[in-house]
């Protein structure tokens, strides 16, 4: 008997546990998932969180209810992967053991990092709703904000949904302009990247979305620290944006027992190839979704895009042959613009994000479009996530991006 | 792949004009690059240049600014200061570098 231990049952932990249980037999491999608790957030509500669209009971889940009851799961938080004795260590105490260690934990927003961010104005007036407890806290907040700076500031790329600060924009104009106080409000978008998004085409249409809906860009700003007295953000470069609500994506970076293990880069992500997802490092390893260095998305598309070419490979490694699937850095992301529409992108490696219909020629949904049936997309997408993607089912979409239906210049 | 002419001599380029051949790279091309942008080169400037070459041949990729401070020793502050407004773009191309791509 062998065995694989998931770390982390989130988005690609649980549909890799689920779809591997269905691919090999259990007399032969023991499949383990080790998570902290049992909360599985359902992290694209967290968007809608904050404004009152969806309630916190409806984002979470348990991680145990959506694992096939042939796995078992391990609470536990990870103090360190000993990948040379095949073994990782829990801070209580325990210890498992691994023939395929498979490392899903993601990334968190550290605050932390940034100096200022913490001090006095934390979960006052400055706010994130990448976490269950930050989206309900900023909820909070916009219930009773009389108006004023709002600042939306990404400390530094790369982070989960890079479409979500967007997002959170696009809904703010709208949020404000329903309670009939838009006027009052002055929406500023930071970022360190040159526009609003990094792809051409798309940085252009989201540009001139966040234009007429009289949102200001702050480009090229790579924040220093907060000054929570002052409450200004402070760029390398000295340059300073007050703010009386500041909404910060702080810097993401993976599971501190990752850097512990030595088993990460500078953001305590975990290198790979790109193409396969095993680590660069340690034949025994894989690392999938966000934990992962693949210069794609961190997004849950890419995680269901990448597991499923992921598992053919596997098969292979584990038979002792070569892995000649080949991951193309798929991504899928709606972008909600308020008003009950929203946004499409559909790209990978090498194509970015292009205008057209999805899936395939005849749609129903539009990319790099604002559209009514684009929202209802978005929104049924929640029940997709709990009842197709995560019991591991098959989606009918395509898994490595297709041309079909898309515009070339 | 389009080329142009650095200092009297013909090097492979992208359509921004960064360089796409590793080995075409030298000290006097870097410099020509660096007065292009406005930047005079100092014992500083070259540190970093030199940095960002070496790990790439080790990585492969482009070092982000977070890379070339933690793992390099720079301050961040500096940088700025060095390469004003747009380091991390700035570095890459005197460096003859791909551009870093900011991950999406």
């Amino acid at each position: 008997m062998r065995n694989i231990l998931i770390l982390g049952g989130g988005t690609a932990g649980t549909m890799t546990a689920n779809k591997l249980r269905k691919a090999l037999p259990s007399s032969q491999w023991s499949i383990t998932v080790v998570d902290a608790d049992d909360a599985h957030h359902y992290q694209p509500g967290f968007i809608f969180t904050p404004f009152g669209t969806y309630q916190p009971d409806e984002v979470t889940r348990s991680r145990r209810k959506f694992l096939n009851k042939n796995i078992p799961l391990v609470y536990g938080t990870i103090d360190k992967v000993h990948p040379d004795s095949q073994r990782i260590l829990l801070l209580d105490g325990r210890e498992l053991s691994y023939d395929m260690l498979i490392i899903a934990t993601g990334v968190i927003p550290r605050p932390d990092q940034t100096p200022g961010m913490l001090e006095g104005e934390w979960r006052k007036s400055i706010h994130e709703f990448y976490t269950y407890e930050g989206s309900i806290a900023l909820a909070e907040k916009l219930k009773s904000w009389p108006g004023g700076k709002l600042v939306i500031n990404i400390v530094d790329m790369p982070i989960k949904c890079p479409v979500a600060p967007l997002e959170f924009a696009f809904l703010s104009d709208a949020f404000f302009a329903n309670k009939g106080m838009r006027d009052k409000v002055n929406i500023t978008y930071v970022t360190p990247l040159p526009g609003a998004f990094t792809k051409p085409l798309a940085a252009q249409a989201f540009g001139d979305t966040l234009e007429e809906k009289g949102i200001t860009v702050e480009p090229d700003f790579m924040l220093e620290r907060v000054d929570p007295e002052a409450k200004m953000l402070v760029s390398y470069d000295e340059r300073e944006i007050p703010f009386d609500l500041l909404v910060s994506i702080p810097l993401n970076m993976g599971a501190e027992y990752v850097a512990r293990s030595g088993l990460g880069n500078e953001l305590n992500l975990v290198p790979v190839d790109k193409f396969t997802q095993i680590s660069k490092a340690h034949d025994t390893i894989f690392a999938l979704g966000d934990a992962n260095d693949i210069p794609a998305s961190k997004a849950g598309s890419v995680a269901h895009f990448e597991v499923d070419i992921f598992i053919d490979n596997f098969l292979l490694h584990i038979a002792g042959k070569e892995m000649t699937h080949k991951f193309d850095g798929h991504a899928n992301c709606f972008i909600e613009t308020g008003h009950k529409k929203a946004m499409l992108i559909d790209f990978n490696y090498d194509v970015e994000p292009l205008t057209g219909k999805y899936p395939y020629r005849i749609g129903p949904l539009s990319l790099l479009k604002q559209t009514r049936m684009n929202h209802i997309g978005k929104l049924a997408f929640r029940w997709t996530y709990w009842n197709i993607l995560m019991p591991g089912h098959s989606m009918p979409v395509p898994v490595l991006m297709s041309m079909s239906g898309k515009v070339k210049e | 792949m389009p080329t142009t002419t650095i200092s009297g001599r013909e090097v492979s380029v992208d359509d921004e004009g960064f360089m796409t051949e590793y080995d075409q790279w030298d000290e006097t091309l870097a410099a020509a690059l660096a007065a292009a942008i406005e930047i005079e080169m100092t014992d500083e400037h070259w540190r970093v240049i030199h940095f960002l070459r070496d790990d790439f041949k080790v990585q492969g990729e482009t070092p982000t600014i977070r890379r070339i401070t933690n793992t390099g020793g720079f301050d961040t502050k500096q940088m700025f200061v060095l390469f004003p407004k747009k380091p991390a773009k700035k570095m890459a191309y005197i460096a003859g570098l791909p551009k870093p791509h900011g991950c999406v």
